[in-house]
Parts: C-alpha cells; sequence; structure tokens
C-alpha cells in the first residue's frame, strides 16, 4: 500500500503538469509533435537516469554524469570517424567524412564502452580509496569535462551522417524512444527480479548487514557505477546523433536534471528506496515541465529555480511520508 | 542552585510501551550519601525507570517527590537543572572536542562583556575539579585520546559541574579495565562521604555488594526485593532476579554430541591473541567474559569480517579461507552478530528479503527470483521459528524485538548452515520470546549443528551450554564443563588477573 502511496504523489503531480500546459498552451502543447519530441528529450534523461538509480539506491551519487557525457560523445565520435577513415587533420578541422554503418556501430559501442570505463574507474576510487561517492564524482566531474575540451581543443567533432539515433524508426517507434523503453524495462527487471537489484538495496538499506550477510559489497558498486557509466555512454551516443555532433560542452548541469528525476520517483538519498517506475515518473515530470515552460516561453535560468526547488519539496516529501510511516 | 537534596522518591510508577507493560507500581527512593544499586535481568525495567527520572520517558502513572514536593520532567533538562544527572553506558561525548570543551557544552564561560570564550577560566575550573577528585587527566586533551575510563570519568566531571545531587550511573564499569575500575569505586566513596546520592545499575553483583547501602531488584518491571546490601548475599539477590528455578526456565535437552566439527587454532586479530578452541557436533558451546574481552572480536574473525593476522580455521577437517563474510557462508558458517539493527537486519526492506539476501545462491535465484517460491519458503521458514509479522512483505522494523531476532534464525536457518555462532542472542527481547530462541537452540543442536553462543547472561549459559569458554583480555583464559561451571566460577575467570 505504502509502495503505490509513494508513487502517487510523483504521478499526479505529472498528470498535474501536463493538464496544466494542456489548460495554458493547447494547440502547442497538446500536438502529436511536442509529445513525440518531449518523449526524444526523456529519452536521454531517462536512460541516464536508470543508472542513477541504481546508484542512488545504494546511498551513492553520481555527479559526473553531465560531464561524461560530454567526454563520452567525444570519444564516441572520433572513434567512428577514425574507424570511417577519417585523417586527425580533416576530423579536427571538422571536414566531412561519409562513414559506413560499422563505423557507426563501432563508434557507439566505443563511445558505450567509455562511459563503463568511467563509471568502473568512479567505482574503484570510491570502493578502493574509500572515499565519499559525492567527492569522487565531484572530481571526476571537472576531469571529465576538462578531458572533453582538451580532445580537439574545445571544438566540436562533426558526424552528420550519424542520424539513426535521432532520426531512425524501428517499428514506426523512434529508435531513441525504444531504446529508452528497452533499458528501462530491463533495468527495472534487474532492480525488482535479480539478486543484483536486491543486493543494491541490501547496500543502501544497511551496508553492514549486507557486508555481514556475505555480499561482496565493493564489486557490487564498481559494477553498479559501472553500469550506469555505460548508459551514460548510450545516452552520449543518442545525443551526439540528435546533434550530428559531439560538443565538448553537452550536458553541462545535466545532473541536475538526472538526480531531479530520481529523487522525483521516490529515491531516497540515504539509500535503501526507489523504483524504476518512479524514475520513469519522474524523469517524464521533469521533461514535460521543462517543455511547458518552453512553450510558454519562460527563460531557462527559471526552470533553474523551478526545478531546484522541486528537489528540496520532493524530498520534504519524502521524509515527511518516512516519518509517519516509522 | 537547587535546595539541599534530602530526599529523591519515586512512587507507584508505571508505564507502557504499546503491548508491553514495561513497569508496573514501582516505587524507589535514594538518600543523599548513600548508594543504593538497582539490579534485575536485562529487560527488567531498570532503564526504563531510571530514563523517567532523567526526564526521557514520562511515566504513565506515579510520582516523582524531591524533598516530599512533586517534580515533573518534561525533558532531561528539567531533570538535569533539578540535579539529577545520568551517565549512560553509551557515553556521550565530542571525540574532537578536549576535555574542558567536553564538559563546558553549551554553557560554555565568556569573558565579561565580550562574547570571547574564557578558555583560561574554564580549564582553570576543570583542573581543579580534577585535583579534588585526583582524576589524573589534562583538561585540553582530546576526548579521543582518552582510555574508556578516563572518558567516563570525564562525563562524571560534568555531571558534578552542574551541581548534581543524584547521580545515575548505567554500568559503569562495563568497558573499564580492573585498574580503572578501582579507581571509579574510590571516587565513588568520595562522592557519597560528600553527600551525593548514587543509584547503581550494574550486572556485577560483587561491585554491588562492596558499594550498595541499598539494593532492589526489578524484575519483569516490579520491584520484587529491597533490602539493606547488609542483610542479604549474592546467592539470594540472583534468586530474586531470576525469580525462577534455572532449570524450569532452560529446556533439557537429550543430545547425542557427535565429533569434533568446528576447530579454531591460534586465532590472533589486533584485538585477540591465539585463541583455539573447537565446537563439536549437537554441541552447544557458550562463550563468557567481561565486554572488550574478545568475544565478539573472535566470531568476527572467524566470520572474515576482521584481519586475521595469524591462526587456522578448520571445519569439518577441511581448512578454511575466510576473508571475507562470503567465504564463510559458502562454507557452512552463519553468524548471528550482537547488535541486530546495525549490522544484522535491513530494517526498512520486507522480512522475505532479510531472510532470502544471503541464500539467493544457494537458492539458484541470481539471475530471477522466483517471488511465489521466495514467500513460500519464507513462510515456511518463519513458521519454523514462529515468527509472528502481517506478512512476509512488512519490513522488518514493523515486528518487535524477539520476532527481529526470529527472523535472522529463519535466514540462517534457510541457509542450513552446519556451524551457527550467536551473538547475544536473547539481548533486548523478552522472557517468552528468550525460552523460544533457547527451544531453537537445542532443536539445532539435536540436527547435529555446531553452535557457539557468546553471552553476558551468565544463567543463560549455564542454563543451555554443554561447556563454557571464559575470556579475558583478548584470550582464552578456562573452559569448564557444563557440570563444574557456576556464575562464580565464571567470574573469577572472566575478571581476575591472577590465575
Amino acid at each position: 500500500m505504502n509502495k503505490f502511496a509513494k508513487q502517487l504523489l510523483p504521478f499526479c503531480s505529472l498528470i498535474f503538469i501536463i493538464s496544466l500546459w494542456a489548460a495554458l498552451e493547447p494547440e502547442n502543447f497538446l500536438s502529436l509533435q511536442n509529445f513525440s519530441n518531449v518523449l526524444r528529450r526523456s529519452s536521454v534523461n531517462g536512460i541516464m537516469a536508470a543508472g542513477m538509480t541504481f546508484i542512488i539506491i545504494t546511498a551513492g551519487i553520481d555527479l559526473s554524469v553531465g560531464s561524461m557525457l560530454a567526454m563520452c560523445g567525444m570519444l564516441g565520435s572520433l572513434g567512428m570517424l577514425f574507424a570511417g577513415g577519417g585523417t586527425w587533420t580533416a576530423i579536427s578541422g571538422g571536414s566531412f567524412i561519409d562513414m559506413g554503418w560499422l563505423s557507426m556501430l563501432f563508434g557507439t559501442v566505443f563511445g558505450i564502452g567509455c562511459g563503463a570505463l568511467c563509471g568502473f574507474l568512479n567505482g574503484i576510487c570510491i570502493t578502493r580509496l574509500k572515499l565519499a561517492p559525492f567527492i569522487v564524482t565531484l572530481g571526476s566531474m571537472s576531469v571529465f569535462r576538462g578531458i572533453s575540451y582538451l580532445i580537439n581543443d574545445g571544438k566540436p567533432f562533426a558526424v552528420s551522417s550519424y542520424t539513426f539515433l535521432d532520426t531512425g524508426t524501428v517499428l514506426g517507434l523512434p529508435a531513441a524512444v525504444l531504446i529508452l523503453i528497452l533499458v528501462l524495462a530491463a533495468s527495472g527487471f534487474l532492480l525488482r527480479h535479480t539478486a543484483f537489484g536486491r543486493y543494491t538495496y541490501a547496500i543502501g538499506s544497511n551496508v553492514q548487514t549486507a557486508f555481514h550477510a556475505g555480499i561482496n559489497v565493493n564489486k557490487m558498486l564498481v559494477l553498479i557505477y559501472t553500469f550506469a557509466g555505460a548508459l551514460t555512454g548510450l545516452a552520449a551516443m543518442i545525443t551526439t546523433s540528435r546533434a550530428s555532433s559531439a560538443q565538448p560542452s553537452a550536458g553541462i548541469g545535466l545532473e541536475l536534471d538526472i538526480i531531479a528525476a530520481v529523487i522525483i520517483g521516490g529515491c531516497s538519498p540515504s539509500g535503501g528506496r526507489g523504483t524504476m517506475t518512479g524514475t520513469l515518473i519522474g524523469t517524464l515530470l521533469i521533461s514535460f515541465l521543462r517543455n511547458g515552460l518552453t512553450l510558454l516561453d519562460i527563460s531557462t535560468n527559471v526552470q533553474l529555480v523551478v526545478i531546484g526547488l522541486i528537489i528540496i519539496f520532493a524530498v520534504t516529501a519524502d521524509q515527511f511520508a518516512t516519518r509517519r510511516e516509522a | 542552585m537547587n535546595p539541599k537534596l534530602e530526599e529523591l522518591r519515586m512512587e507507584h510508577i508505571s508505564k507502557r510501551f504499546g503491548a508491553v507493560q514495561a513497569l508496573g507500581d514501582v516505587t524507589f527512593a535514594v538518600r543523599p550519601g548513600t548508594l543504593h544499586a538497582l539490579c534485575g535481568e536485562n529487560g527488567a525495567g531498570k532503564s526504563t525507570l531510571m530514563k523517567i527520572l532523567a526526564g526521557v520517558h514520562q511515566q504513565d502513572n506515579g510520582t516523582i517527590l524531591l524533598n516530599g514536593g512533586e517534580v515533573r520532567f518534561a525533558n532531561p533538562k528539567a531533570a538535569l537543572d533539578a540535579g539529577i544527572s545520568m551517565l549512560y553506558q553509551e557515553l556521550d561525548l565530542a571525540e574532537d572536542l578536549t576535555v574542558y570543551e567536553n564538559i563546558f557544552l553549551g554553557r560554555e564561560l565568556r569573558k565579561k562583556g565580550l562574547p570571547v570564550l574564557d578558555d583560561a577560566k574554564m580549564t582553570q575550573i576543570v583542573q581543579e575539579l580534577f585535583d579534588r577528585y585526583h582524576f589524573h587527566i589534562s583538561p585540553t586533551a582530546k576526548v579521543s585520546t582518552l582510555s574508556m575510563g578516563e572518558a567516563q570519568l570525564v562525563e562524571l566531571a560534568k555531571a558534578l559541574l552542574r551541581e548534581a545531587q543524584v547521580i545515575v550511573m548505567d554500568e559503569p564499569t562495563s568497558s573499564l579495565s580492573e585498574g580503572e575500575s578501582r579507581t571509579l569505586f574510590e571516587i565513588i566513596r568520595t562522592l557519597k562521604a560528600e553527600g551525593m546520592a548514587i543509584i547503581y545499575i550494574s550486572h556485577r553483583l560483587e561491585e554491588v555488594m562492596m558499594l550498595a547501602d541499598e539494593i532492589s531488584v526489578l524484575r519483569d518491571g516490579v520491584i520484587v526485593f529491597h533490602t539493606a546490601a547488609a542483610e542479604t548475599s549474592i546467592a539470594e539477590i540472583v534468586r530474586h532476579m531470576v525469580g525462577r528455578e534455572l532449570h524450569d526456565f532452560y529446556p533439557a535437552r537429550q543430545v547425542e554430541i557427535g565429533k569434533e566439527f568446528f576447530r579454531a587454532e591460534k586465532l590472533s586479530t589486533d584485538k585477540i591473541h591465539e585463541v583455539s578452541f573447537s565446537v563439536r557436533k549437537g554441541e552447544i558451546v557458550g562463550m563468557a567474559g567481561l565486554v572488550g574481552a574478545g568475544r565478539t572480536e573472535t566470531a568476527d574473525a572467524i566470520f572474515g569480517c576482521g584481519k586475521l593476522l595469524d591462526g587456522k580455521i578448520y571445519l569439518d577437517g577441511k581448512k578454511l579461507e575466510v576473508r571475507q563474510p562470503q567465504d564463510a557462508i559458502r562454507a557452512g558458517i552463519a553468524y548471528l552478530t550482537e547488535d541486530r539493527k546495525r549490522n544484522g537486519l535491513w530494517l526498512n526492506l520486507p522480512c522475505a528479503w532479510n531472510i532470502t539476501m544471503p541464500n539467493l545462491e544457494k537458492l539458484d535465484m541470481r539471475l530471477l527470483i522466483d517471488q511465489l517460491k521466495e514467500t513460500h519458503l519464507c513462510e515456511e521458514n518463519g513458521q519454523r521459528v514462529n515468527v509472528k509479522w502481517s506478512s512476509p512483505d512488512a519490513p522488518a522494523n514493523s515486528l518487535s524485538g524477539g520476532n527481529q531476532q526470529k527472523l535472522l534464525i529463519a535466514r540462517w536457518l534457510m541457509a542450513n548452515s552446519d556451524f551457527i555462532i550467536f551473538d547475544e542472542p536473547t539481548r533486548g527481547i523478552d522472557i517468552g520470546a528468550k525460552k523460544e530462541v533457547y527451544l531453537l537452540l537445542n532443536e539445532l543442536a539435536a540436527q547435529g549443528k555446531a553452535i557457539l553462543v557468546i553471552s553476558s547472561e551468565l544463567p543463560e549459559l549455564l542454563g543451555i551450554c554443554d561447556r563454557i569458554l571464559v575470556m579475558r583480555d583478548g584470550s582464552v583464559r578456562g573452559e569448564l564443563s557444563a557440570a563444574e561451571a557456576t556464575q562464580e566460577k565464571i567470574m573469577r575467570l572472566a575478571a581476575t588477573s591472577n590465575q
């Protein structure tokens, strides 16, 4: 019953936001085109939020996802451009390079691999150096961003033929939305129906108990950060495809939206609680919120203020519910 | 400044927590210059009574009288202001601050007319107090550098500077060395001579007999015995504490004790030295010792929780390499830790998850958890230990202490471990649940499991064990068979160093 009640608040908020925009801006908001846009936009955030859900359930956090997105996009593009036969002069200069699908597939996998490696390194630092996730990922946030700029001296990479993840469709569904659905379904299954998911809750609920119950806590944490990193790599390639280029400044401040989506979806920042359904609702809530505010010509600066306030509100509501439960 | 204390009296105090009557009609008094000892088993209501006196809890019925006038303590500060200070078992000091900063915490002295702390003045006052009572502690030392005994004296100093007239000490010697305890006893005598009223809670009856003027025994929330210390004996106090003949309470058992199953050889960590012992199939071995003797550390070492510096562990004749709990569990060792909340349970997760978590591998549910089967198995194991839950999906923190303990037993029953370590298996659970736990221990032994029980309750060890090991200062100091063991023999091994 409680599980249901906890999902209820974010779900009602989502319905409320959608109804509000529908009333205020019916013709622009209530179009198939707009909803399709919102969903495609949600795909990047939703995929990253799925990974972040695991991390936050372990009572951890990953602040580096925004920078990681930029770096993985840069490295993945670089990989596919090289594989497509480009020379460094041509690539760095932004000349058009005609890539085959195999090169693009390679670059995509490479970008995902870079994400996994970034997550792995975060996990290793957290478990081996015994540092707080907040500190490690605050540091790596800066490192990844710096590297993104260093790769091509602050300039983007152009990948104009890399469009499938943006405009491609499978069975009539935009590819990005399909990927989002697959990622959320797989993550939800992993979290709910496998030992991996159970151990994730166990670590966040009480790490001492998890250790005494024979769970290899360090290995689990490294796996979780690696998994989340790989999903960020995937999101990076979708972002790259959408812009037809990899921007070193991509994803600045994106960690805010991702963490907010997960927290709004009912994950407890102190660990041990959260669901994938909640994360989906949280992601959609933020996407629709931003979409409506943009349609109403409200600046992104105001959007930042609104989202920040919503995070504080969501955590307050969550604590209130938890206290009543106890 | 409060008027001089003549008598503190608690009359007809009762208190109920949910379904549990923690205290029923308790009357208790203490006068200046005397020490009134409060004895009783765990869960008898001693702490509840003292927390009411200290303003932490409020009584349902009854009155507290100070010099004959009724007082009500709505919070701990009210009790402190009335001159009642409590020294808790767990010390309440800020580790990174100095001794004098701790003593003046919240009541710092300022330089006249300036918003600046007068450190020199505070240091001086503390030094004078320490000189007067012969505390050999520097007021400017950091608390983290102090021993447990010294830290306790700092707590005491805090109470003295507040001009306490009544001091409640809850198991003050439980984590002190012999020498530190003796120092504390000297100080207690001095305080008594100066007219302090002291309420002293301890399981160590020798101490109680030595220090007390009056003794009260609480059992199941009622004072069952009250006497002048000179007119009683340890045996009499024990009889009133337990309240029943031991053989009634501890179920008898007929078990075939088999061959040696578990053996520890010269286990050493930074806390224990060369601990060796063995447990046979069907045998329940007890481990006695004072707090800090190295009992939990021994269990931790066996289970791979701490770093083992030296020593070998054998299970069924085979040498085990245990680097982490995972290895121990796979080999068939189970460990029910002392502190259920800290490292035994996931309080906010469902009961069922609490049971199956370490067993998913064994149940072949790593890749897909069959939730129907899981629920079914949990209900089955839950029934075996008679745990009362609204459903296996209810969070573990919705259960009482006794049921939480049964939940843990169900977890390790499901693991089907062959060597089971119980650390304080009946701590904080009520009498009825205790008996059920004893019956379960017997049942496990009857199935041929080897069992090690660590406990601070000597009657419990005497009642259920076939053999009792006694630890002191990180080593096994003796071994007693069930037939020869007595509380006195155990205490002598556990507490005296000149064997």
